[in-house]
């Protein structure tokens, strides 16, 4: 093991979350849904609000630690922090604060939360209305070349023309993340159920990307409880631990206009194998697979940096049967993930991986011991995380 | 009729400026000179996109501009049709390009692949760059080379 390892130090606690909504239906305000899945965790951790004492986010959440902790009447707070960059990558990498916080005895308990109104602020899928650009972006937005859909499917593409991967790849983590929603009441795609043919014969946005290879837009909130493994054991909940976690990305990953050396790529080859070296396992020992899809197509890629198959065999191993549970080999996105249960920014794929862990998914894998999350591929940094029951 | 547009995609989008602090000046102003030019470092000649204060290479702080032939090689493409941006509501499809060039250290440039908006152009073809002048700015698009 590293010898400054957290493994096993640190658990959560507690998971909560807001209803669910489509982008603009939240009845309160963003701030308002931020709070409440804050003081759902901690119901469920079965410790009182005023015990947390740290606040880990990322994204630039909009709901800053100084306002929650006085919204929340807390005591005092001794940790906040907040993962650099935008999208999803910092998802695992907020919880690898909170458990580093944690381990080293800064705070007791600390909340990872994400909230998100696109419908009350920016839509992540529109351009600003902005007359000139400068800087990175002015080598992309004069060409049409704005939003995340478009340089992921940039991407993919090439790995697609490097490794004979087809649209059937991605059909496949579609399919299984609205088969998933079916079980899952919170999912926003619950009741409406997807087949391969409403895929197939549904928009471009940007090919190879239809309609349904894109997260969803919404407004919601989750948030989930650190605290010491030993303070855990005397709380409400069957403690989920901390195996391992990482962030980062790989030699110029953000280097601009298009520049970053290994294109097709999802951002996780330095980090997987820390992750792994960390656990003290490997991929075979997954049960159970959370792995962020902004947009499908990364999926398949970001499998690949984890050491489920080679680059030439994701057509294999991207097949519906298998990323079903509960006898999939591979159980994928069991909540329904960005794409049907709802995009909090990939923290829904945090708290359905402690749900697994506690037996409690609605999509549950039979005897789930260890489950994989990845956060965010394609940006910088990405961030990833194991947890086990 | 009106007379057809002399640029690829429709008027309205972001005109690209350079940056106030003058980092990336000699690239847009050579464009306007319809000449494509990459940062090299004058130490270790190593070249580098978009540009920087510091060679990514030997830290080495004198960057220059060198002047390339723009022949570069179709290293991926994608056909966008959600309409991202107000200005391209009416459209249609469109393609985004991503060109590295070989005689610059494989660096990548984004543009439009000039044409027939529904071809299917093989990975890897060669292209070559074509300067579209702007009120505000030259872009550099990019054709096959047949």
């Amino acid at each position: 093991m590293p010898e400054h390892s957290i493994k096993d130090r640190v658990a959560i606690a507690g998971i909560g979350e807001t209803a669910y909504y489509k982008r603009g239906q939240a009845p309160v305000s963003e701030f308002q849904l931020a709070c409440e899945a804050i003081l759902k965790a901690a119901a469920d951790a079965g410790i009182k609000v005023t015990d947390i004492d740290g606040f880990a986010s990322y994204s630039n959440d909009r709901n800053d630690a100084a306002r929650l902790a006085t919204a929340l009447g807390l005591p005092h707070y001794a940790w906040a922090s907040m993962v650099w960059g935008g999208g999803g990558g910092g998802g695992s990498g907020a919880v690898a604060q909170a458990a580093a916080a944690v381990a080293a005895g800064y705070a007791k308990y600390v909340v990872v939360f994400r909230a998100l109104a696109q419908g009350q602020f920016g839509r992540f899928g529109q351009a600003a209305p902005v007359e000139t650009v400068s800087g990175p972006n002015a080598y992309a937005w004069p060409y049409g070349l704005f939003v995340p859909a478009q340089w992921v499917a940039l991407r993919v593409r090439r790995f697609m023309h490097e490794h004979r991967m087809t649209q059937d790849a991605l059909a496949a983590v579609v399919l299984a993340d609205y088969h998933h929603a079916q079980q899952n009441p919170r999912a926003v795609m619950y009741g409406r159920p997807l087949t391969r043919e409403q895929y197939d014969s549904s928009r471009w946005i940007v090919e190879p990307f239809h309609l349904y290879d894109c997260c969803m837009e919404n407004d919601g909130a989750a948030a989930l409880i650190l605290t010491s493994a030993e303070r855990a054991r005397d709380l409400r909940q069957k403690p989920v631990y901390v195996m391992a976690a990482a962030q980062g990305a790989p030699h110029r990953a953000a280097a601009a206009a298009e520049n970053s050396p290994n294109f097709a790529s999802s951002h996780f080859t330095t980090l997987a194998p820390r992750l792994y070296e960390m656990a003290e396992i490997g991929p075979q020992d997954i049960d159970v697979v959370q792995m962020y899809e902004h947009f499908s197509g990364a999926v398949p890629i970001s499998l690949v940096e984890h050491g489920f198959c080679e680059p030439d065999g994701v057509m294999e191993l991207c097949q519906l049967e298998n990323f079903v549970a509960p006898h999939g080999k591979l159980p994928l996105n069991t909540s329904g993930g960005n794409i049907a249960e709802c995009y909090m920014h990939g923290l829904e794929l945090v708290n359905e991986a402690v749900r697994q862990c506690r037996g409690t998914s609605t999509a549950q894998v039979p005897d789930a011991n260890i489950a994989l999350v990845a956060s965010g591929p394609m940006v910088s940094p990405v961030s990833d995380l194991i947890l086990h029951r | 009729m009106s007379e057809r547009s002399p640029y690829y995609l429709p008027e309205g989008l972001p005109a690209p400026r350079a940056q106030r602090d003058g980092m990336d000046a000699g690239f847009w102003d050579a464009l306007r000179r319809h000449e494509l030019v990459v940062q090299r470092c004058a130490s270790c000649g190593t070249f580098q996109f978009g540009p920087e204060w510091i060679c990514h290479k030997c830290h080495g702080g004198e960057l220059r501009w060198h002047r390339v032939s723009g022949r570069g090689r179709l290293y991926s493409w994608v056909r966008s049709w959600n309409p991202v941006h107000p200005a391209l509501k009416q459209a249609g499809p469109f393609i985004i390009a991503v060109v590295e060039l070989p005689e610059a250290g494989n660096v990548r440039m984004v543009g439009n692949l000039l044409g027939d908006p529904m071809q299917n152009a093989p990975f890897d073809a060669e292209v070559e760059a074509v300067f579209e002048d702007h009120p505000a700015a030259t872009l550099v698009q990019w054709k096959l080379v047949s």
